[in-house]
């Protein structure tokens, strides 16, 4: 724990990938009646994998290699619709619904993890 | 904060959806309206959604809805025989709307749904923002 920025572990990140999912998730939803819309979500593991070991890069010896900024620089991806229907839109509510509320638990568990890790920091500081 | 981002996207989707309400209420209202001509007939409106872009190519993310224009249904309109109404042409013809209550029932109930799946968005992302402000206390 000597390094400070390491205090509260993955979470910060965590924290961060948690928002831009539930933008990503209610942003399908608003889109639940657009024609040709496409849902989508973030891989997850990939992008917080990104964000933890600051990712391997690949070594680019040639001018014309191509960096490895990971696939699609968040992580998004589509969704395998369940019922497409006929107007080309993939968004299903319900799915999208669990899965913003999964995020919200999610999300809150972190900041579970963080306020505990400042609370023990103070009782450290403190004595009391 | 990309949770003032979760408030646009959410609003954008909830005006979206009450100008498919206010189209649906207006069909319904002039279900009964009848004309002269059939040109003169009142037509089943309905919105066009798009989905809102920002950026280019594959890194193109969407952040809400926006609602691109109205427009008015193809369907023949009806014609009923009245003599008697003021508004009957020569033969004795009104010309009737070409709305289906049914579908715009229909279509009532799916935006009031997608209007409450927003509103459950914005509330999630209010508590949310309202937790982490709490942080550390």
């Amino acid at each position: 724990m000597g390094n400070p920025i390491d205090l509260f572990g993955i979470h910060p990140q965590a924290l961060g990938l948690w928002q831009r999912r539930a933008e990503v998730l209610s942003n399908n939803l608003a889109n639940a009646d657009t024609p040709n819309f496409q849902a989508r979500d973030i891989d997850f593991r990939a992008a917080l994998g990104g964000a933890d070991a600051g990712s391997l890069p690949l070594a680019a010896p040639s001018s014309g290699h191509i960096a490895n900024t990971s696939a699609s620089a968040d992580g998004l991806k589509y969704r395998v619709p369940m019922q497409p229907s006929l107007d080309g839109n993939t968004v299903d509510a319900e799915t999208e619904q669990a899965a913003f509320a999964e995020n919200s638990v999610r999300y809150q568990a972190s900041l579970t993890f963080i306020n505990a890790q400042i609370r023990t920091l103070r009782t450290a500081i403190t004595g009391s | 904060m990309s949770f003032f981002r979760i408030f646009d996207t959410a609003g954008s989707a909830m005006s979206a959806q009450s100008v498919r309400l206010n189209t649906t209420a207006s069909n319904l209202a002039n279900a009964d309206s009848v004309a002269s001509t059939p040109e003169g007939a009142y037509r089943a409106k309905e919105p066009v959604f798009a989905a809102i872009r920002q950026g280019l190519g594959r890194d193109a993310s969407t952040a809400g809805v926006r609602v691109t224009g109205i427009t008015e249904s193809t369907l023949p309109v009806g014609s009923r025989y009245e003599p008697g109404n003021p508004l009957a042409n020569a033969d004795g013809y009104v010309f009737t709307p070409n709305v289906n209550p049914v579908d715009e029932l229909v279509n009532m109930i799916s935006a009031s749904r997608s209007y409450q799946n927003d509103v459950e968005v914005m509330n999630s992302a209010k508590q949310l923002m309202l937790k982490t402000l709490e942080l550390g206390h």
